[in-house]
C-alpha cells in the first residue's frame, strides 16, 4: 500500500511583500527518491528550507508522518527527518568522526554522552559513506567530494526516515558527482530512506528518481515519472530548451540533452 | 594523509594543556599573593592561612591580597566564557563582550545606579545585566537579515558599544560631582575591592560555569551554521536566546564589580582555539582557566612593577595579551 511520509499543504512562501512559492501542494511516498528541479530562482532553495523547517511558510503546513513539523518539537522531527543544505560554510574544525557524532545529538537527552548504540550508529555510518579510513581527519582537510560524504554521513547518523538534500553534488567534478549519486541510491535501495533532493543537472535527476517535481515561477507545473516529465513540453517552457529525448539503454531512462536556446 | 588521530586532537593531550593551565594558576596565584609593597614569603602565607592570627601581614593577606586575586580569577573566568560564547553564538571571531558593547551597556547602567541612585548600590549587577541584554538585544535587531552574518554582528556591536559609550561620558559629564565613584569603574581596576566583591561575583562564576559547561554540546552544533544546527534537532532561536543571556549575565557580572575590563574574552578563548582547537567542550574549561590565570597575572604585573603606584589592569592587559594574541595568530 502506498504511505506518504511527508506532506505539503497549500504552502506560500514571502519575504515581506514579494512572494515567493505560491499554494505549494505534494505529497512524498515513502522508500522513493524525489527530484525537485527548475530553473534559478524558481524557489526550489527556498521550498527545501520550508520543508525543512528552515523557513516559517506564511500559509500551509507541512507533515511529517501526519505531524506538522511546525508544532513538533525540532528533536522529535529531527529524529525523523534529516536536511543537508547547500553551503555548508562552517568552519568545520572538527574530526569526521566527531561530525558524524553530532548527528546523534536529537537522539541524545541533554545530559547524556555517547552510549555504545550510538557508537555503533557512528561506525555504521562512516562504513555506509566510505569514510571509516577518514575518520579522525579534519572535515577541512577533505576534498570536496570526501566533505560532502562527511556531511552525508552525519546526516544519516540520525536514522532518519526521510532525508532531504539541497544540490548535494554543486561544486563537484564528475567523478565525485556519480559517487555521491549512487551513495544516496544506495541508502535509498538499502537502508530505506525516502530521499527529496533539489538537484540541478537534469540528467542526474531522471536516472537516480522515481519522481521529479518541476518547480516554475513560484508554482509546481509537474510532478511526474522522469519519462513522463521529460516527454511532456513542460521543461521547454520552464527552462526555455528545444532539446532532444534519447534514451539510456542500459537503464532505460531517459536522457535530456539541451540543444539551443528558446528565443520568442 | 593517513587516518591517524593527530596529536593536538588526542584528549590525553587536551587534558594535559587542562592540567598544565591549572598549574599555572595556582602557582599564579601564590605569587600574586607573595608579591607587593611588603613581601610576605611562601611559608608565612601557608601559616597564616592557617592560623588566622592578627599581625599586620596576616590582616594584608586575609584582607587585601587573598579577596584580590580570587576576585582577579573570577573575573578573568567570567570574561573569558562570556567570549568564548559570544564568538559561538555571534558566529564572529571578533565577538568579545568589550568590543560589541555589551559591557559597556552593562557599565552604562551600573554607572547610572552608582552616580544617581548611590543608596541603591547593592542592585549594581542586575542593572548591568539589564544594560549587558539591552546592548545585546540591539546588536541582534541591527544585525539580523535572514539569520546572523559575521560583518554585520560587528559593524551593530561598534555602533551599540560607541552609543553606550557616549552614555557613560554623558552621564559623567552631567553628574561630574558625583563622578568619584565611577572613575575607577571606567578604567577596569581591581585595586581596593575585596571580600563584598567577591561575593558578588561568585555566585555567576559558579552558575556561569556550570552553564557553559552544560551548554558546550549545543555550542558545538551551533557553529555549524543555523540550518544545520536546526537539521540536527537544535532549537536554534531559543539557544541563542539563552547563551546570549548567559555571556550578557557572566560580562554583567564581571562589569558590575571591576569595571570595564577589555580584551580577557577576546584573546583567552582565542589562545585556547589555536592551543587545542574549536571543540567546545575543552574550549569552555580551557578559558574559564586561562581566563583566571590571565587576569591574576596581569593584576599582580600592575600592583608591582610600578610599586608602589599602582596601574590599572586593563593597561596592562593591553600591554601583555596583545602581544601574545599576535604570536598566536602569525604562529
Amino acid at each position: 500500500m502506498k504511505e506518504n511520509i511527508l506532506k505539503a499543504q497549500h504552502l506560500s512562501v514571502s519575504y515581506k511583500d514579494h512572494c515567493v512559492l505560491e499554494d505549494i501542494s505534494f505529497e512524498i511516498e515513502k522508500g522513493k527518491i524525489y527530484s525537485i528541479i527548475g530553473p534559478n530562482g524558481c524557489g526550489k532553495t527556498t521550498l527545501m528550507k520550508t520543508i525543512s523547517r528552515n523557513i516559517k511558510p506564511k500559509v500551509g503546513k507541512v507533515l511529517l508522518n501526519d505531524q506538522n513539523i511546525f508544532k513538533t518539537n525540532t528533536k522529535i522531527v529531527s529524529q525523523k527527518m534529516a536536511v543537508l543544505s547547500q553551503n555548508n560554510n562552517s568552519i568545520a574544525d572538527v574530526t569526521v568522526k566527531n561530525l558524524v557524532h553530532y548527528g546523534r545529538y536529537s537522539h541524545q537527552k541533554w545530559w547524556e554522552s555517547t552510549n555504545d548504540g550510538d557508537k555503533e550508529i557512528i561506525e555504521w555510518a562512516l562504513d555506509k559513506t566510505g569514510l571509516t579510513a577518514y575518520a579522525n581527519r579534519k572535515v577541512n582537510t577533505l576534498s570536496g567530494g570526501e566533505r560532502q560524504r562527511a556531511w552525508i554521513a552525519m546526516a544519516i547518523a540520525q536514522k532518519p526516515e526521510i532525508l532531504l538534500l539541497d544540490e548535494p553534488t554543486t561544486y563537484l567534478d564528475i567523478c565525485h558527482q556519480l559517487e555521491i549519486m549512487t551513495l544516496i541510491k544506495r541508502l535509498n535501495q538499502e537502508e530505506n530512506i525516502t530521499i527529496v533532493m533539489v538537484l540541478h543537472d537534469i540528467n542526474h535527476a531522471a536516472r537516480y528518481s522515481d519522481k521529479l517535481i518541476v518547480i516554475h515561477d513560484r508554482k509546481i507545473v509537474q510532478i511526474g515519472d522522469p519519462w513522463e516529465v521529460l516527454e511532456s513540453n513542460v521543461l521547454h517552457d520552464v527552462f526555455r530548451v528545444e532539446a532532444e529525448i534519447t534514451k539510456d539503454q542500459e537503464i532505460n531512462k531517459p536522457i535530456f540533452y539541451a540543444k539551443r536556446v528558446v528565443n520568442e | 594523509m593517513e587516518n591517524k588521530i593527530v596529536f593536538r586532537d588526542k584528549p590525553f593531550y587536551k587534558v594535559f594543556i587542562l592540567i598544565t593551565l591549572a598549574i599555572m594558576c595556582s602557582v599564579l596565584f601564590i605569587v600574586g599573593n607573595v608579591k607587593g609593597t611588603i613581601p610576605v614569603s611562601i611559608s608565612q602565607i601557608f601559616e597564616i592561612l592557617w592560623s588566622h592570627d592578627t599581625s599586620a601581614d596576616s590582616m594584608i593577606i586575609w584582607n587585601i591580597r587573598l579577596p584580590r586575586m580570587i576576585l582577579a580569577a573570577l573575573v578573568g573566568i567570567n570574561l573569558a566564557l562570556s567570549g568564548a560564547i559570544l564568538q559561538g553564538v555571534m558566529n564572529n571571531p571578533l565577538a568579545d563582550p568589550s568590543i560589541i558593547g555589551i559591557s559597556s551597556g552593562a557599565g552604562l547602567f551600573g554607572i547610572f545606579i552608582l552616580v544617581i541612585f548611590p543608596e541603591y548600590q547593592a542592585f549594581v549587577p542586575l542593572a548591568a545585566f539589564a544594560g549587558a541584554m539591552l546592548a545585546a538585544t540591539m546588536i541582534y535587531l541591527l544585525s539580523w537579515k535572514d539569520g546572523i552574518q559575521p560583518t554585520r554582528v560587528i559593524l551593530a556591536g561598534v555602533a551599540v558599544s560607541a552609543l553606550f559609550g557616549a552614555g557613560i561620558s554623558g552621564t559623567l559629564v552631567f553628574f561630574s560631582d558625583r563622578v568619584h565613584g565611577a572613575l575607577t569603574f571606567m578604567n577596569g581596576s581591581l585595586s581596593s575591592r575585596s571580600w563584598p566583591e567577591v561575593q558578588t561575583i561568585l555566585p555567576y562564576t559558579i552558575i556561569g560555569l556550570v552553564l557553559a559547561i552544560l551548554f558546550s554540546k549545543r555550542l558545538n552544533i551551533l557553529i555549524l551554521g543555523d540550518d544545520i544546527a536546526r537539521g540536527l534537532g537544535l532549537n536554534v532561536e531559543r539557544t541563542r536566546l539563552e547563551l546570549t543571556a548567559l555571556a550578557a549575565l557572566l560580562a554583567a557580572s564581571a562589569v558590575s564589580v571591576v569595571g570595564l575590563l577589555g580584551f580577557v574574552g577576546l584573546i583567552v578563548p582565542h589562545s585556547i582555539r589555536l592551543i587545542m582547537g574549536n571543540d567546545y567542550k575543552f574550549l569552555i574549561p580551557g578559558s574559564a582557566l586561562l581566563g583566571a590565570a590571565l587576569v591574576m597575572g596581569s593584576d599582580t604585573f600592575a600592583r608591582t612593577i610600578f610599586s608602589p603606584t599602582e596601574i590599572p589592569v586593563g593597561i596592562v592587559m593591553a600591554v601583555l595579551g596583545v602581544p601574545f594574541f599576535l604570536f598566536l595568530l602569525r604562529r
